[in-house]
């Protein structure tokens, strides 16, 4: 038997997996194995074929390679004008720092004694020998910062929600992946959904939370069929419920699918969704660490936040602290997208350079011309210009120039991008998203699209570009969260690095 | 895992389908939401007829269930198209061309961005980012996720659409 490995993420489905998958199950002597992608997503469907020297890679394959690499041999990991070598030495993949993603496309993501053969849960066995204090402790150690964005210290959380006294507590975590250029989230719920339900227990231990729930944006079909399956076998292997691993330690995880709305990413209009509501943000305090879904104490994470758990647990706080820089430590998966030509995930210590993922990485852009900006961390992150992108990626250093790392996308534009529509298009999708709640940025995003379509038109550029700065401090200064508050963020750059792309249509 | 949150592909609208499938979600965590994500995949729209039904179950206001309705982009309260075609507007699909794309397919399907024409037979809708954006422009066509989508794919789902008996 031949064991091939063809990925079920999404992006290899979008391009054609599904065929070449069926394609080669009609052959004899194969066993396809449906993986998780690696990340080099420029050439998915990127297929495996297992042999003696290692696992040989081919891609991209669409379903009218099948009969070509058949014939080549390419069963044996015979060469073929496809043909990438051994996966592992791809360079893309070798010069990752790979904790988080250590498993994802390695394994069969729905086999769960795959996912034992590799690590053995042994971050979730060490928590169940820990007390919760013990637990939380190793997470604080870590450093670990919440990777939705918001990059909040997780052991104050965690420290919170256990030292809170109610009789439920619960673990939601943030599936809400809605920023364009980011799909870690969805990358490894498709990938290694196991990690995700092994560091949701692990939080309930460390915080004393015996419910959890995963808020799934309905944008990712893939992730809900990946992951509703994950749930089913972890259930049925008695690694959830009421008996965890034999320990008599209770925790049950159940999918909650979302329905298009990008401000249910905010975690307080999450769970006002996930009690069935409009999902509009609550002011804070109180904290959702006291009072969270139902009013209960409640442990909000990011997915990649909770996946960096078991290692954390099975490592030690201290090992993962080594990755980084600072007072960022640890693994960041950054994702690259938009104009690039080698898009995907690269999991790296923080501190390696914006350049050093464009270029080096990236190799720049698709389409082959210069690089005019990058967005770094979502529709509410900063454009960012080549002069800037030797800064390290870390939280500290994108501060200091008015930046965010956000959840770790990075959105790479050409020299066509024109940046006053981009200014423009920040508030209108602040407007189609606001949730309404506070006004600053209910009415300021419409007015804001109103005013830059003027400056766009060439009427009073300066007045009104004045009027727009104005309008961007109440915004900052006044929203209730991050959506009214740091739309700002991306239009404000965008005028101070690009100034030429919003005086074009000045007729004064 | 609890039992009877799979949804089932009747449709809702049949004689007091509706009534047991919002039944079904009663008391559960996000009732209401289960409920309208539920009625939405079963017959492709939330009909009004299941607004006094919702709040009754529920024991909310008829206006409080249309606030929840009408806040998420999912919820549809008409009928869409036989075919549904989603076009990411999203930045990364921006910076590869979704613009142009979006352009060219609302005026080769002879519909605006996020109508359904006028023979019911085609829906062009926004999307705000499907995870696909090493990889776009992304489309969503009829439920199934498309990467690195072109003018020429465009033309021929297009042209199958109109072709179709």
């Amino acid at each position: 038997m031949t064991r091939i490995f063809i990925p079920l993420d999404s992006v290899a489905v979008a391009l054609g997996a599904d065929e070449v998958a069926e394609k080669l199950k009609a052959q004899d002597g194969v066993e396809v194995v449906r993986n998780g992608s690696r990340g080099m997503l420029w050439l998915e469907p990127l297929v495996e074929v297992e042999t003696a020297k290692g696992r040989i890679a081919y891609g991209p394959v669409t379903g009218a390679d099948v009969g070509s690499l058949l014939a080549a041999g390419f069963l044996e990991g015979a060469d073929h004008a496809l043909c990438l070598g051994l996966t592992e030495e791809i360079d893309f993949l070798k010069k990752q720092e790979r904790l988080t993603f250590a498993r994802c496309g390695v394994t069969d993501p729905l086999c769960l004694k795959d996912y034992k053969a590799h690590g053995d849960l042994s971050g979730l066995r060490k928590a169940l020998a820990l007390e919760p204090q013990d637990i939380a402790e190793e997470v604080m150690t870590s450093g670990l910062r919440g990777r939705g964005g918001a990059a909040f210290p997780a052991g104050i959380k965690w420290k919170t929600v256990l030292g809170a006294t109610a009789t439920q507590k619960y673990i939601v975590c943030n599936a809400d992946e809605g920023d364009s250029g980011t799909f870690a989230d969805r990358m490894i719920m498709e990938g290694d959904p196991y990690l995700l339900i092994e560091g949701m227990i692990i939080a309930g231990l460390g915080t004393g939370a015996s419910k959890g729930f995963v808020y799934l944006r309905s944008e990712y079909p893939v992730a809900k069929a990946v992951f509703s399956e994950a749930l089913e076998n972890a259930y049925a292997d008695g690694l959830l419920g009421d008996n965890i691993l034999g320990s008599g330690k209770a925790f049950d995880l159940e999918l909650f699918m979302g329905a298009g709305a990008y401000i249910c990413g905010e975690e307080t209009s999450l769970l006002d969704s996930l009690e069935g509501k409009r999902g509009q943000v609550r002011a804070k305090p109180p904290l959702p660490a006291l009072e969270g879904l139902n009013g209960k104490p409640t442990l909000v994470h990011n997915v990649i936040s909770l996946c960096a758990v078991p290692t954390i647990l099975a490592e030690g706080g201290a090992f993962y602290k080594d990755y980084g820089m600072g007072r960022s430590t640890g693994t960041m998966p950054f994702q690259l997208a938009g104009n690039i030509k080698h898009g995907g995930l690269v999991e790296k210590a923080f501190g390696v350079s914006l350049r050093e993922l464009v270029e080096g990485f990236g190799g720049g852009t698709r389409s082959g011309r210069a690089i005019k900006t990058a967005q770094v961390g979502g529709p509410l992150g900063a454009y960012i210009p080549p002069a800037l992108m030797d800064t390290p990626m870390d939280y500290e250093s994108f501060a200091k120039i008015g930046a965010g790392v956000g959840h770790g996308g990075i959105v790479l534009y050409d020299d066509t991008a024109d940046m006053a529509a981009q200014a423009k298009y920040a508030f209108d999708f602040c407007a189609h998203e606001s949730c309404g709640k506070c006004t600053p940025c209910r009415i300021g995003a419409v007015r804001g699209s109103e005013v830059m379509a003027k400056v766009i038109a060439g009427t009073d550029v300066h007045g009104n570009l004045e009027l727009i700065d104005d309008l961007c401090e109440v915004m900052t200064d006044g929203s209730l969260c991050a959506m009214g508050g740091m739309t700002p963020i991306p239009v404000m750059s965008a005028i101070k690095h690009f100034p030429d792309d919003f005086l074009k249509g000045d007729k004064e | 895992m609890r039992e009877g949150l799979e949804v089932t592909d009747a449709k809702a609208q049949n004689v007091g389908a509706m009534d047991a499938l919002i039944a079904k979600y009663v008391g559960v965590q996000g009732g209401l939401m289960r409920a309208l994500l539920a009625l939405q995949e079963a017959d492709g729209y939330i009909d009004a007829s299941a607004l006094p039904k919702l709040a009754a179950a529920f024991n909310l206001t008829k206006a409080e269930v249309k606030g929840v309705i009408s806040f998420y982009d999912d919820f549809a309260r008409a009928p869409k198209g036989e075919h549904v075609l989603r076009l990411c507007q999203a930045e990364a699909c921006q910076a590869v061309g979704a613009r142009e794309l979006t352009q060219h397919a609302c005026e080769r399907a002879d519909v605006a961005m996020g109508d359904t024409r006028m023979d019911g037979r085609i829906t062009i809708e926004p999307v705000y980012c499907l995870g696909l954006c090493a990889n776009g422009p992304a489309a969503m066509v009829d439920g199934k996720l498309k990467a690195a989508v072109g003018e020429a794919d465009i033309d021929a789902l297009l042209d199958a659409w109109e072709h179709e008996a």
